[in-house]
């Protein structure tokens, strides 16, 4: 006993270096096989064309045999469906992971990720996330990429725009009576009922909601402040419900009025008979999110084959029949390609949409950051 | 005799082998303390392209983050004096109690439950109970005697204070009930032998002594509160009212991006306030200590 005393510190000291060095290192990564063989092309094409066209894209997709989605709600603009209907075509697994991560979970769990083979290999971004990664995404032109209006698409393919929406009051038409503007939102008939999805300071859609909020008092999508004092008035009159909204909550009647996306509320009309979605007049409120092909995908050419699906007219009409705005939406019209019955089935919108630049969302940010808390906390 | 310098480098007592079995517990206080904490040190100098920069801790200056560490400071100290003393009052009334008898048993080991009721368990409770569509709000509006819809659950200075307490109690009553039951009848016996009166025995003899074990447990359920976040966020999703979901949402936000380093610096003021807390605690303790031989 005495004679092993002096070496007991530093047993002590080796065994808690030995924790450190095992806790600090994070599992070796491990090169991908199919990336460095059959992927070597397809991580560097920027078109189907250098692959040697949609065959070998597929062929090449069909070898890697896998594609890793992340954050993707199966109730989400269809999505769901998508990715059924592409596993199912190309006979590829789809791993969807993390389906209620936010768009800023994707971006670092690609960093997090990097070089093994469970990294994301595409993104679907809200647009601040992804103007600000644009670094970690590989460019690409899909097949049908001249269709899509100039305005929605980075011009090399490194980002493109893939659904949109406006934003919408949903409300459970058996419990209120129906908004015919947002000042309705003020009246009794709500006290204690209109949610918001999501804090604006974090999430996407709710930040759209206080930008349409201003867009319905007189401002605009830059300038929010008559937004946020809209949500102040909400709160005082004691309408304001701090509560996220999710589909359960939405069935379970905790909130009963929902301001989000219109395609996520027409979502909801399948589960319940009474749900309806208004777009007001004066405050329409256009957004779109954002596709992109992680630049370490794993598979890099099943995420390319995901976005000739994606922006292919099936998957368009898929998103349509989730209640959302493919891109192409014009394009197809024309072409006569839409799916007629999903897009007669989407909310009516009249006005002129105001689709926020990113100067607006970087000015509405700072000032949101700096007033919000305040205003509902 | 040979030994001697090795005893005193051990601080004079006597060595064994027994150390060993302390590794694991310094290998988990450096994985899950030490580290983290030297990362969230670090992180809060660290700019959003790297390099040393002093604009984290600006950041804390933003009435956003002001204004949460002032909410969260009030919430602690509010639900942990009231946690404390109803607390002390409730172990008191036990301590009375036959010992070994049931109600004993059955209120200390409730307790010990509901001591670590918190998180989404606890705030769902409180939802179904009291919210809006919740079952009491129901039944006190369909009666006329409610007519908030059940929103001051989630405000922070009402429901999240009311939450709070329903875990801060039973824990003071468990960290508190050892002491009241140290209390000797006899010292109760001489105060009335002397001549003294009950009031001067809980003045001069019993406040004293639980004095420093009350103040332990005060400051237990300040750090208790202040730390909590699973309840908290699970009630509240707007307007962040509170530091820990501030913090939080420096991490998860699609909106404003790049805040991860002032959330570290957010972190680092936490632990500031805790250090501030422990420091003013020490010295009590030290008073208190005074004239007690423990």
């Amino acid at each position: 006993m005495r004679a092993r005393t002096p070496y007991t510190p530093w047993c002590v000291t080796l065994a808690v270096a030995t924790t450190l060095v095992v806790g600090a290192c994070s599992p070796p990564a491990s090169t991908s096989g199919g990336g460095s063989t059959s992927g070597a092309g397809a991580a560097s094409a920027t078109s189907a064309k250098d692959l040697g066209g949609m065959d070998k894209l597929v062929a090449a997709a069909k070898k890697e045999g896998t594609l890793n989605v992340i954050a993707l709600p199966p109730d989400w603009a269809n999505y769901g469906a998508i990715i059924k209907a592409f596993g199912d075509k190309y006979g590829i697994k789809v791993n969807s992971a993390q389906p209620d991560a936010s768009s800023a979970d994707e971006i670092s769990a690609a960093q997090r990720l990097k070089g093994q083979p469970g990294a994301p290999d595409v993104f679907d971004l809200g647009t601040s996330v992804a103007s600000a990664n644009t670094t970690m995404f590989a460019p690409y032109k899909v097949a049908t990429f001249d269709s899509i209006p100039a305005t929605l698409k980075d011009a090399n393919g490194t980002w493109v725009n893939d659904y949109g929406g406006y934003m919408s009051v949903g409300y459970d038409s058996s419990k209120v009576p129906a908004p015919t503007s947002l000042a309705d939102l003020l009246k009794p008939a709500y006290k204690g009922k209109v949610a918001l999805n999501g804090d604006p300071t974090k999430a996407g859609a709710a930040f759209a909601g206080v930008q349409m909020a201003s867009l319905a008092n007189g401002g605009t999508a830059g300038d929010v402040t008559k937004g946020v004092d809209f949500f102040k008035q909400l709160k005082a009159a004691g309408n304001f419900l701090p509560v996220d909204p999710t589909p359960a909550t939405i069935v379970s009647g905790q909130t009963p009025v929902v301001m989000d996306w219109d395609y996520l509320n027409a979502a909801q009309s399948s589960k319940v008979k009474t749900w309806k979605v208004f777009v007001p007049q004066n405050a329409v409120l256009g957004g779109y999110y954002v596709q992109a092909i992680s630049k370490d995908a794993p598979h890099p050419a099943a995420a390319r084959l995901w976005q000739e699906f994606l922006y292919s007219d099936d998957g368009q009409n898929l998103w349509l029949k989730g209640g959302a705005r493919p891109v192409r939406f014009d394009a197809m019209k024309t072409a006569g390609t839409l799916d007629q019955t999903a897009a007669a089935a989407l909310p009516q919108v009249s006005g002129t949409p105001t689709i926020p630049t990113q100067a607006d969302s970087d000015k509405a940010k700072a000032y949101l950051a700096a007033n919000w808390a305040n205003a509902v906390g | 005799m040979a030994d001697r310098p090795a005893r005193r480098a051990l601080g004079g007592r006597r060595p064994s082998g027994a150390l060993l079995g302390v590794v694991p517990f310094f290998a988990y206080v450096a994985v899950f303390l030490i580290i983290p904490t030297l990362v969230v040190v670090i992180g809060a100098f660290v700019g959003g392209k790297g390099g040393f920069t002093l604009s984290n801790l600006r950041a804390l200056g933003q009435p956003a983050v002001t204004t949460a560490l002032w909410h969260s400071v009030v919430l602690s100290a509010v639900t942990a004096l009231a946690g404390a003393v109803i607390g002390a009052l409730l172990a008191y009334a036990v301590s009375t109690g036959r010992p070994g008898g049931v109600l004993k048993k059955f209120i200390t080991s409730l307790c010990g439950v509901l001591a670590q009721f918190g998180g989404v368990a606890l705030a769902f409770a409180f939802l179904a109970t009291f919210s809006a569509t919740g079952y009491l709000t129901k039944v006190l509006t369909s009666a006329g005697l409610d007519s908030s819809g059940g929103l001051w659950l989630y405000e922070w200075d009402k429901g999240l204070m009311l939450v709070y307490l329903y875990f801060q109690i039973p824990l003071m009553l468990i960290v508190f009930l050892p002491a009241v039951e140290g209390l000797k009848p006899q010292w109760r016996e001489a105060t009335e032998t002397l001549g003294g009166s009950t009031f001067l025995y809980w003045r001069k003899v019993a406040a004293p002594i639980l004095m420093p074990s009350f103040i332990g447990g005060l400051l237990l359920l300040f750090t208790n509160a202040f730390s909590a976040y699973a309840t908290a966020a699970a009630l509240v999703s707007q307007g962040s009212p509170l530091l820990p979901l501030e913090i939080g949402g420096t991490f998860t936000s699609e909106v404003i991006l790049g805040q991860e380093n002032v959330g570290k610096a957010m972190a680092l003021e936490m632990v500031v306030v805790v250090a501030v807390v422990m420091t003013a605690y020490v010295i009590l303790d030290r008073r208190a200590s005074r004239w007690l031989v423990r």
